[in-house]
């Protein structure tokens, strides 16, 4: 994710990854990572083995998955919510209830 | 049936594809690339399974409905010779749409005691690997987007350039930087390869990992 400033909590975080910035640390569901204050995306990166890089120019940073060792670290779908062919946001966990086969393909 | 674009030029980009398909299920188009970071995607088409619980019980994998038709003569005649040739490539790919439908097919019917609908723990031992080097790969990409969204196409390249040496497996990386460069996927001045090129080093049978389908 697209990170402007070092040393606020990314908006994202919590929705792409499952991690939330509590005052225990970094938690995602029963796991918390301590973190040090104040708050700073490199320690958080650090600690969870997410990737950070930096765009000097644009002064931009991007933080990466977390390096578990798969891109899955559990059979939990993520929350997942994109837009549709009208713009429209579709929640994929609103087809809860029946089986979904996803397709993902592309025009390149 | 859920579809998902992968598409930094977003719904432009794959409108015309999603009317030509007159689709009756939900098309959705993931323009930042959310999905490959968050379910391991590293090339199209890839098929996730989800149970009605909302668990994963087949992580990404090739998913053909069908063996892509033999171009005609005809058709071959008309096109860029460039794309006759990744036409060709494309036909010594190894899929398997035959066993892959029917393994569909089983699992709609079946749902949990089909052979094919797999354990939590089998897939996440079956998702893609996630190292260092393949979450900076990652960051790099989004990078490059984000950059080429804001109309630094140049800066971008940078980004792409370095998602695709961290990641040379990465199908999704690599044609999606370089369509956006050349919509046929060429040579260009911007990168160091181009589709045919590292498909014909790769070699084009293994383009595709086999489908682990054992019953």
């Amino acid at each position: 994710m697209i990170i402007a400033s070092l040393y606020e909590p990314p908006e994202e975080l919590e929705r792409r990854t499952g991690w939330a910035i509590k005052p225990e640390g970094a938690c995602r569901g029963d796991v918390c990572v301590p973190l040090p204050s104040p708050f700073d995306v490199r320690e958080l990166a650090h600690r969870l083995r997410m990737a950070l890089v930096h765009d000097e120019k644009h002064e931009l940073w991007a933080l990466g998955p977390r390096a578990d060792g798969h891109a899955l670290s559990s059979a939990g779908l993520p929350e997942i919510v994109l837009p549709d062919q009208h713009g429209r946001p579709f929640e994929l966990r609103s087809r809860r209830g029946t089986k979904v086969f996803m397709i993902a393909w592309a025009s390149w | 049936m859920v579809s998902v674009a992968l598409d930094t030029g977003g719904i432009e980009a794959a409108r015309p594809w999603i009317e030509a398909a007159k689709t009756s299920h939900p098309a959705l188009v993931d323009s930042s690339h959310v999905l490959d970071e968050l379910l391991g995607i590293v090339n199209v088409p890839s098929g996730v399974w989800i149970d009605e619980r909302g668990l994963i019980v087949r992580p990404p994998e090739p998913a053909f409905p069908w063996h892509p038709r033999q171009p005609s003569d005809e058709l071959l005649a008309q096109l860029p010779a460039i794309l006759v040739e990744q036409l060709q490539e494309a036909q010594k790919m190894r899929i398997d749409p035959d066993g892959y439908v029917e393994a569909l097919r089983d699992w709609v019917e079946h749902g949990e005691a089909s052979p094919y609908a797999l354990s939590p723990d089998e897939v996440v031992a079956r998702s893609n690997p996630l190292s260092e080097e393949l979450s900076r790969a990652a960051a790099s990409f989004e990078m490059g987007q984000h950059l080429f969204l804001a109309g630094d196409s140049s800066d971008a390249a940078h980004w792409f350039r370095e998602a695709h040496r961290l990641a040379p497996l990465n199908w999704t990386y690599k044609r999606q930087a370089w369509s956006l460069a050349d919509p046929f996927q060429g040579p260009t001045d911007v990168y160091d390869s181009d589709w045919l090129t590292d498909v014909r080093k790769l070699g084009p049978e293994n383009y595709y990992p086999p489908l682990e389908l054992e019953r």
